[in-house]
């Protein structure tokens, strides 16, 4: 059984900890959907053959309506739906919550490439490099048509949208390497937008990030272009600048002008920085001029790399003015 | 050799202007059923070559772009072409009136134009393709296709655009039909379920296929003349494409299968001999399906980007359309039970039909499955689910329609053994093809690639097998059929003994389909109670 499994495989491996999840999910369908395949293809076939024409079968039947029968596959099929409705929502939900200490990765797509950004400053095409037992979280956007960061082995799949971020983010569980694919067509090069995930264990992981000497850190990246760009001009260590200040910005409740609350991830900031008149802090004016040509994909995740490391007033980051 | 000297519709008129003129509802179902049967195997044609393709992970047969052009132009096809029109042009448009005691539908002229507009748009479309063809998908997703393919995305699209009248004016017709051209004694709940089938889908198509036709006019809008709609880069929103899109195309995929389930429910109760088992609630659950199915649409988009609590509300809507579904498999098991069961080749198909609906509705409930459907959308699970919804589902119910509406439609009989033959070759052929994309697509095997990591070679060999099994199960019917126009038996006005109005006139019927018009006093499926000596008591 189990060479044969290995010559036909009916799982991808197992390669995080949502892929065991999923699959423990997708058996319970498939239990489900073959009891009510063998039911429904029993009955045909057992009815097919008794009451053939001819035969001898009792067909003495009242009239051919019975609400307790009706009754009875309305409601089953719709209490298993129920069940299967909740246990799928909340692994989906959870799929789209990433741990505090996810390593956040940058990912852009374009026609037809994967191009990585590590918070280290590594950078890669068409691979991905990550260690295993610690969640990671994709933060991508494509720089043309709408690409889907796909890894089988992980169970998971987002599609990556021109012009926003979108996230995905998976717990490796095992060291191996695994197929990456873009699974959302995207025109003549879809099929060689591939490359490979290799999950490498702690060790070889921090050998693996150090062997790449030179590279700068996306954060240092980032302090130099928020000096050109004199981004402290009007944010600065207080409140008291044109703009709000960035210190502890990241992750902290937003107020906007029109009164909603607004969490500073990654697409706030993406989005103030490209289309600052959309959500105005509250107690702010919409003076701020779009960095829309300015701004690369690339230089945007080294900007909010950044401003991730701007912590609380108390303790000013290196980089701060005055 | 006893002459017919009726004169049916058939050989009331003769030459390409009494046919290409005609208003007859009769004439204008052949019309569409040529068409349909031409579009289907340039279909088929393209699904071939991308089979062929895939019998090995390199690309050999073709470079990628033919590729991505060969699915392109097959989904094309297929559902705008064949699938969309297939039961309602052809068999809706020959029975409606028949069914319903009527002359001929409520707007005959009508019912000329939109095959018109059907060939205008296939003429478009068939044009485009020979002329460079295209290779956005048949989903068009922006901004691929109105601001990076180079391909003959306008002419396509207009063909589509134009089709889409064809559609509405159909169900339009149908619509008006069905309300006001019911013969005396004719009740809403003495309607064949066939009936309320293509009344289900006349409303769906009325009411979704305007958004598609929208939809498509904005794409070239923003192709053409750069009005940012659709394109990030222009100040658009790609996912409000897919939403427009995928308002129309779920609807669609009842559209197709709707009028395969009315079919089921004629040839399961003719050749059981027996009433519809919950007659109320198989009409109900038609109904039901056509309404929730305008509420799912966001289940296309679990992994878009659209918000996570929108995901959840369109899982759970498309959860509530099992329920009718299941109704519907349940209620055609229990018509069988203690009928009276001849195993004509329409009944094969019926068969057929619901052993592929029920696996691809089963499988349906795994991509509204959310988490589920993160892994498998995509990929070859969701082309498996789909071919069997769309080519399990509603090409089995039309080409058991087609057999059993032949002899009323010719006056010929098919001959019974190569019918039978045919459809065990296609059931086998279908599900050697598409079950192996099941697991294929749970490996993780994207959809749309036409090269491939070789560990998914066995898979994609056998469903080639497969696919060439089947394309030879649609040639034989394809021969036989024609052959039977003139060596068939005749067929006589009701060779299966069957109920329903339409078997009430002569085969093929007059151009005004009944002498005089009839009167209906009792329900549909008035099927006789079995004779005394079939039943034996105690006997089980």
């Amino acid at each position: 059984m189990t060479s044969l499994l290995s010559i036909f495989p009916l799982f991808p491996v197992e390669a995080s900890q949502q892929a065991r999840q999923i699959d423990e999910l997708y058996v319970a369908l498939v239990i489900i959907a073959s009891i009510f395949t063998a039911i429904i293809f029993v009955c045909l076939a057992y009815f097919a053959v008794r009451y053939r024409k001819g035969s001898r079968a009792n067909r003495e039947m009242r009239h051919p309506e019975n609400l307790k029968l009706e009754i009875a596959w309305t409601v089953i099929p719709l209490i298993i739906s129920a069940g299967i409705y909740v246990w799928s929502a909340k692994l989906f939900f959870d799929l789209h919550v990433a741990p505090k200490n996810a390593i956040e990765i940058y990912v852009v797509a374009k026609q037809w490439m994967w191009k990585i950004e590590h918070p280290e400053g590594n950078r890669e095409i068409n691979a991905l490099h990550i260690p295993v037992g610690i969640p990671v979280k994709l933060v991508m956007t494509s720089q043309d048509v709408i690409h889907s960061f796909y890894v089988p082995a992980f169970r998971v799949k987002q599609d990556v949208l021109p012009d926003r971020y979108t996230t995905e983010w998976f717990l490796p569980t095992k060291v191996g390497t695994y197929h990456l694919f873009c699974a959302e067509y995207c025109g003549t090069g879809h099929a060689s937008m591939i490359g490979t995930v290799y999950v490498m264990d702690q060790a070889d992981y921090q050998q693996w990030l150090a062997g790449k000497s030179g590279e700068v850190p996306l954060a240092t990246s980032g302090e130099d272009l928020f000096q050109h760009f004199a981004c402290s001009t009007c944010h600065q260590l207080n409140d008291m600048g044109r703009g709000p200040s960035l210190y502890g910005l990241f992750g902290s409740m937003v107020r906007l002008q029109n009164g909603q609350r607004v969490i500073a991830d990654q697409s706030y900031i993406r989005n103030s920085i490209y289309d600052p008149g959309d959500q105005v802090v509250a107690g702010y004016r919409a003076i701020m001029p779009t960095f829309r040509k300015q701004i690369d994909p690339d230089q945007m995740a080294a900007l909010i790399e950044y401003i991730k490391t701007l912590g609380a007033p108390a303790k000013p980051a290196k980089g701060t003015k005055q | 050799m006893k002459m017919e000297q009726n004169v049916d519709y058939l050989n009331v008129a003769y030459g390409p202007r009494s046919w290409l003129l005609s208003t007859d509802h009769k004439r204008i179902a052949i019309l569409y059923m040529i068409s349909i049967t031409f579009f289907f195997f340039v279909g088929g044609f393209f699904a071939l070559l991308m089979r062929l393709e895939l019998l090995t992970p390199q690309g050999d047969l073709v470079a990628a772009h033919t590729y991505n052009e060969l699915f392109s132009m097959h989904g094309i096809t297929m559902i705008f072409f064949f699938l969309i029109p297939s039961i309602p042009a052809v068999l809706g448009n020959f029975l409606v009136p028949l069914m319903i005691g009527a002359r001929d539908l409520a707007f005959p002229k009508l019912n000329l134009l939109s095959w018109y507009l059907y060939i205008i748009g296939g003429i478009f479309t068939l044009t485009a393709m020979i002329t460079g063809g295209v290779d956005t998908g048949w989903t068009f997703y922006t901004p691929l296709s109105t601001a990076y393919s180079t391909t003959n995305v306008i002419p396509v699209v207009t063909g589509i655009f134009i089709l889409g009248f064809s559609s509405i004016l159909t169900g339009v017709n149908f619509i008006i039909t069905i309300h006001k051209m019911r013969a005396p004694g004719l009740t809403w709940f003495r309607l064949p379920l066939f009936i309320w089938a293509q009344y289900a889908t006349s409303i769906i198509i009325v009411l979704a296929t305007p958004v598609i036709a929208i939809t498509l006019l904005l794409l070239i809008v923003e192709r053409v003349f750069g009005v940012g709609i659709f394109n990030p880069a222009l100040g658009g929103d790609p996912l409000l494409f897919q939403h427009l899109f995928w308002f129309y195309s779920h609807p669609a995929v009842y559209i197709m299968v709707l009028p395969s389930m009315g079919v089921v429910s004629e040839l399961i109760t003719c050749f059981a001999r027996k009433r519809i088992f919950g007659y109320y609630f198989m009409a109900a659950a038609i109904m039901a399906i056509a309404a929730l199915g305008f509420l799912v649409w966001g289940h296309h988009m679990f992994v878009s980007g659209q918000s996570v609590y929108a995901s959840m509300v369109f899982s759970a809507l498309s959860y509530f359309v099992a329920v009718p579904s299941a109704i519907k498999v349940f209620n055609w098991l229990a018509t069988l039970y203690k009928g009276s069961i001849s195993f004509h080749t329409p009944l094969l198909y019926a068969f057929g039909f619901i052993g592929l609906f029920t696996i691809g509705g089963l499988t349906g409930l795994f991509l509204a499955a959310l988490a589920v459907d993160v892994h498998v959308t995509d990929t070859y699970f969701v082309v498996a689910h789909f071919h069997y919804i769309m080519v399990g589902g509603a090409v089995m119910g039309y080409l058991g329609g087609i057999h059993y509406w032949w002899p009323k439609i010719t006056g010929r009989l098919y001959p019974e053994g190569w019918a039978k033959f045919s459809a065990l070759v296609l059931f086998v052929g279908f599900n050697l093809t598409f079950f192996p994309q099941f697991i294929l697509g749970y490996l993780g095997m994207p959809r749309r690639y036409h090269v491939y990591p070789p560990e998914f070679q066995v898979l994609n060999v056998l469903s080639t097998a497969g696919a060439t099994i089947l394309g030879i199960g649609y040639l034989i019917p394809f021969t036989y059929l024609i052959w039977s126009l003139r060596r068939g038996k005749h067929a006589g006005p009701n060779p299966w003994n069957a109920t329903g109005l339409e078997w009430t006139t002569s085969s093929p019927p007059p151009q005004h389909n009944f002498d005089k018009t009839p009167i209906v006093t009792e329900g549909p499926y008035a099927y006789p109670p079995f004779e005394k000596t079939e039943v034996v008591h105690g006997g089980s």
